[in-house]
């Protein structure tokens, strides 16, 4: 089964990857912008998903700092990855 | 006769950069007309990138041999002896188009690249520097946009490979906006027995390919990046970016070196532009053997790859060599003991042919001199310009400004004010042999010998290389030949001041379009200059690089001969430093200085063009100015050495006290201009005045001010918070 | 007195830290995979780029094999020092409170920092002098724990080049035998590099060794 982990920084912790974005867009021109933050994707191919959030909170993200959110069954609408080239930048 | 674009494809070589005249050549040569395969490997290789095919005729005027060279150019890099069983490797390589389009990707994989050459010589890495130059940073977000990210790819490839960048140097000019320059230059070290060649030999021995998986990363690069002009449509090349991964490269590296230490290996190379094809092919042809090779072996990260695309894919972080059968074993365990994927790939023969099988059927076949050597090399056209090239920018200071504010300007200027903006994004100390850092001195100290608790003990000396990296745009433009001389008398005193000798140069050649007859020209006497200030100085190319097509439709770049240097000096402890520190040293002036305007710093803050002519230089007075700074260090009778360089005499003294943090009353020689440039010739020394005998002294160190007799007085402080201040203050990004 | 200095792949730092030890006392490089620890007195995780830092600097070096035997030698009392890499290891193998975020300017920094030595009382810094002049380089050194910790490292007044909260440069473990550190102390031990401010540390360790009871 097709899963995705998304990972970002705990409400409270500074995220300044979140802050730049979040000054960038309006020299961009995009006007209203708040509250951006900045996390990772990790998605990965699991036959038990009972074990993800263990995966989580022993290896893709840290508990003290992040906080992660596990999606699974959603393969149709997140399209078919067929090679390197295929995704959309 | 030519070919045409008949429905079978023949014209699909014109697409590939191929001319028709080329083309025929090659049918020629094979008695038939290419297939697939053949046609996308020999385009490659008959690229400018690869075959040098419009600089290689002249590169031939460049001084190649000297007492200390090891190896020359044509190997991955060139090496010199310095004593103690240790060679020196170095080169300088640009990655400029790919930076252009991906400026982090870009610089990160220039960096992986002259790593891997270093490395496939059988030298471990020591130092990388940089030599960078981009648009007006005030006057364009495109430039600060390339110069921040392509600082933060070198950052991020040379910090987490544990190699320090310990030097460099960055100029910003218009004729650079649309073509950015990214050269790299990497230093490393090796036992003479350990230095390695390329050459493919023995027959029947096997060949290996160990390292990142293949992808269909920078498929026609070498041919569509690196030998076309840049154009708009630069966004649909982005999926040809090779993307680099210094943590596969420092297994690779690691893997490699003890390979080579355990002599396993008959020989190494690296893979870079074009790939596959370029790194057997010339292994076969050093070797005079053929080669065979099974594409279905090569690990792939991507299943369905055509034969072609493998041959030529610029995955990185990949290195070939040659194994006798039964060592085999012995070279994969040390590679699974460095989690670095290994494949046989194909055998050495007797051939003198390149064959490419898929799953033991022949898709290709080509006889390796055809592929290497029997790529047309092309004759100039040189002709001056008859018209101005480059025109001149904004007046940013009147030229009637009194000193203290054409100082103050010069100071906080893009191409003066302090690097450490960017230099602290580095690490300049890992692998612990870094003995000057940048803004300790005019070149970059790395102490030869591990450094340990008894180094120096018994008053035994540490004997240390110093490197530098140059070149100036604005005065190459000037006088090619003159301003390429220049840069070299300039490189040579950055090493002067640490105390060393210079031992060997690298160049990078970046140009216009060499098929533009003033472009040629620039080429042409750029290059005979270079050649006549080695020879003046006794100093031999050992290796280099070069870039041409560097032009927009707004003209070629500034001409931008870089040069990398390496010279030895016998005691680290004695290294120079080039800040005043002592008060009551005197200061004197070193060498035969005749400073002038045209195509100085002054000049280009007045909004003159690069244009004019350069001052007429003694060599024997160069020589004798070096010696003298170069001995006056080693025997410590200098507190300090500073060359005279952009900005002129003014900026080099307040360079001194701004690195020390200390002032200095200066009294200027009557009629010297003290904002023009003689680069090269001139130093500031300080010292005690026993130590200064027999030069002319013209000021003395001491108290928190700059004080020019006659003409202002200034904080040193405040002329520190400019110098610090002026880059962080065009960028962006800087805090 | 014997250290053992552990590599892993992508470590940078092993060999800086293995020359510095060996100006103290005898000093060893440990392979990840191996679990043997070779008797050494005191472990050193050094900086670097771990497994690439990929994922999250220090996240898979914890599981190698070597870091289950630098876990029980920590918890029997055995002397731990880890440098940059080697303390956001520390950190995300719980040996140590807290974690190293990215710094708050985003960029990798190198520079020469001051220290304050605000616990002297540790085995890592019993010799130290009261103000350190060390360099530090690192893209993730802001340091972060909601729990209260034992710091023995501020980065002095202004200094502080990444962000981290309160000034944190450097902490212990709440035995005190397990100390991590952003600066890294091995590139200030020889004057001829810059500073030798980072020696009195391994000096400390020398100390701290030598007093102890022999076990075997």
């Amino acid at each position: 089964m097709r899963a995705r982990v998304l990972i970002r920084p705990k409400a409270g912790i500074l995220d300044p990857q979140g802050q730049a974005v979040e000054r960038a867009l309006p020299a961009l021109g995009f006007t209203g912008v708040s509250e951006v933050h900045v996390g990772r994707l990790v998605e990965l191919e699991v036959q038990d998903e009972s074990q993800l959030p263990a995966m989580c909170e022993r290896l893709l993200a840290n508990p003290l700092i992040e906080e992660y959110e596990i999606q699974t069954g959603h393969t149709a609408a997140w399209g078919e990855r067929a090679s390197e080239e295929g995704t959309a930048a | 006769m030519g070919a045409t674009d008949a429905p079978d494809g023949r014209g699909r070589h014109r697409e590939l950069g191929l001319t028709d005249h080329e083309y025929d050549l090659i049918v020629d040569g094979l008695g038939r007309e290419p297939g697939d395969v053949e046609l996308a490997m020999l385009s490659l290789m008959w690229s400018e990138h690869c075959a040098y095919k419009h600089s290689k005729k002249l590169l031939r005027r460049l001084p190649v041999e000297g007492p200390n060279v090891l190896v020359g150019p044509g190997e991955n890099a060139g090496a010199v002896d310095v004593g103690d069983n240790l060679a020196i490797a170095f080169k300088v390589e640009s990655h400029n188009h790919p930076s252009a389009v991906e400026p982090f990707q870009g610089a990160a994989t220039g960096v992986g690249g002259i790593l891997r050459d270093i490395f496939a010589v059988g030298a471990r890495p020591i130092a990388v520097l940089d030599s960078l130059r981009f648009g007006e940073p005030a006057d364009s977000p495109r430039s600060r946009y390339l110069l921040e990210h392509a600082v933060a790819g070198i950052g991020h490839y040379g910090n987490s490979i544990g190699v320090p960048t310990v030097g460099g140097e960055i100029y910003f000019e218009p004729s650079y906006e649309q073509n950015c320059l990214i050269n790299a230059m990497a230093v490393g070290m090796a036992p003479h027995e350990r230095l390695t060649s390329s050459a493919a030999a023995g027959v029947g021995n096997l060949v290996l390919l160990f390292g990142a998986l293949t992808g269909r990363d920078g498929i026609g690069g070498a041919s569509v990046l690196a030998s076309a002009e840049l154009t708009d449509a630069d966004d649909a090349k982005r999926p040809t970016v090779q993307i680099g991964d210094p943590f596969a490269e420092k297994k690779l590296m690691e893997c490699s070196l003890e390979l080579l230490d355990r002599n396993l290996l008959a020989s190494l190379q690296d893979l870079g532009a074009a790939g596959l094809t370029s790194s057997a092919s010339e292994m076969a042809s050093k070797g005079g053997v053929g080669l065979e090779i099974d594409v279905t072996k090569v690990p792939l990260r991507e299943a369905d790859m055509e034969p072609f695309e493998i041959m030529i894919s610029e995955s990185q972080e990949r290195m070939l060599c040659v194994v006798e059968p039964h060592l085999v074993d012995r070279v994969l365990g040390v590679c699974e003991k460095w989690e670095v994927l290994a494949a046989v790939i194909g055998e050495v023969t007797d051939t003198g042919l390149f064959r490419v099988l898929r799953d033991g059927e022949l898709v290709g076949e080509l006889p390796v001199g055809l592929l290497v050597d029997d790529c047309p090399l092309y004759d100039l056209d040189p002709e001056p310009p008859t018209a101005a090239l480059y025109v001149g920018g904004e007046q940013h200071v009147a030229t009637d400004a009194d000193p203290l504010t054409t100082l103050k300007a010069l100071l906080a200027s893009a191409n003066i004010s302090s690097r450490r903006p960017v230099f602290e994004q580095y690490d300049p100390v890992v692998q612990s042999r870094t003995v000057r850092r940048p803004e300790q001195a005019d070149a970059a100290v790395l102490a030869l010998p591990v450094l340990c608790a008894r180094s120096g003990a018994l008053d035994e000396p540490i004997p240390a290389i110093a490197v530098s990296i140059d070149g100036n745009g604005r005065r190459v433009a000037v006088d090619p030949r003159a301003g390429a001389a220049e840069v070299v008398y300039e490189c040579a005193a950055n090493l002067a001041c640490t105390g060393a000798e210079p031992l060997g140069v690298t160049n990078c050649l970046n140009f216009g379009n060499p098929e533009k007859p003033h472009v040629a020209w620039q080429l042409s006497e750029a290059i005979d200059g270079l050649a006549q200030a080695c020879r003046d100085l006794g100093v031999p190319v050992v290796g280099g690089n070069v870039s041409l097509y560097n032009e927009s439709p707004d003209g070629p770049i500034l001409p931008t001969p870089v040069i990398g240097m390496v010279g030895k000096l016998p005691d680290a402890r004695a290294a120079g430093r080039l800040g005043f520190a002592n008060p009551g040293d005197r200061i004197a002036l070193v060498g035969e200085f005749h400073p002038a305007r045209d195509g100085s710093e002054i000049a280009k803050l007045h909004g003159s063009a690069p244009a004019g002519a350069l001052p007429v230089k003694s060599v024997a007075a160069i020589r004798a100015a070096h010696e003298r700074v170069r001995e006056g260090v080693r025997n410590r009778d200098f507190t300090s050495a500073h060359d005279i360089a952009e900005g002129g005499i003014l900026v080099a003294i307040a360079e001194c006290c701004i690195a020390g943090g200390v002032g200095a009353i200066i009294n200027l020689p009557d009629g010297l201009d003290p904002f023009g440039e003689d680069l090269g010739t001139a130093f500031i020394v300080s010292g005690p005045s026993e130590s200064l005998e027999g030069l002319p002294i013209i000021g003395v160190v001491g108290s928190r001010e700059l004080v020019v007799t006659g003409r202002f007085n200034v904080a040193v402080s405040e002329l520190s918070a400019l110098h610090g201040q002026g880059l962080s203050a065009l960028l962006s990004y800087a805090r | 007195m014997k250290f053992g200095v552990i590599r892993f792949p992508g470590t940078c730092d092993d060999v800086d830290a293995q020359l510095a030890a060996a100006r103290v006392g005898e000093a060893a490089l440990l392979w990840h995979r191996d679990r043997d620890l070779q008797g050494v007195d005191v472990v050193i995780v050094p900086g670097g780029f771990s497994y690439g830092d990929y994922l999250r600097a220090g996240a898979i070096a914890r599981f190698a094999p070597v870091m289950e035997s630098v876990i029980e030698f920590a918890h029997e009392g055995g002397l731990v020092l880890g440098i940059c890499n080697g303390f956001q290891i520390l950190c995300e193998c719980g040996l140590l409170p807290g974690a190293l975020l990215v710094n708050d300017h985003l960029k990798f920094v190198f520079r020469q920092v001051r220290l304050d030595v605000v616990d002297h009382n540790t085995p890592f810094t019993r010799n130290c002098p009261p103000s350190l002049s060390i360099p530090v380089k690192h893209t993730t050194g802001r340091y972060y724990s909601p729990e209260p910790v034992q710091v023995v490292l501020r980065y002095a007044p202004g200094e502080n080049p990444n962000g981290s909260q309160d000034d944190i440069a450097g902490v212990v473990n709440n035995a005190g035998n397990v100390f991590g550190l952003m600066p890294h102390p091995e590139h200030a031990v020889d004057a001829l590099t810059g500073s030798t401010d980072g020696l009195t540390i391994f000096e400390s360790l020398r100390t701290a060794v030598g007093e102890r009871v022999p076990v075997a």
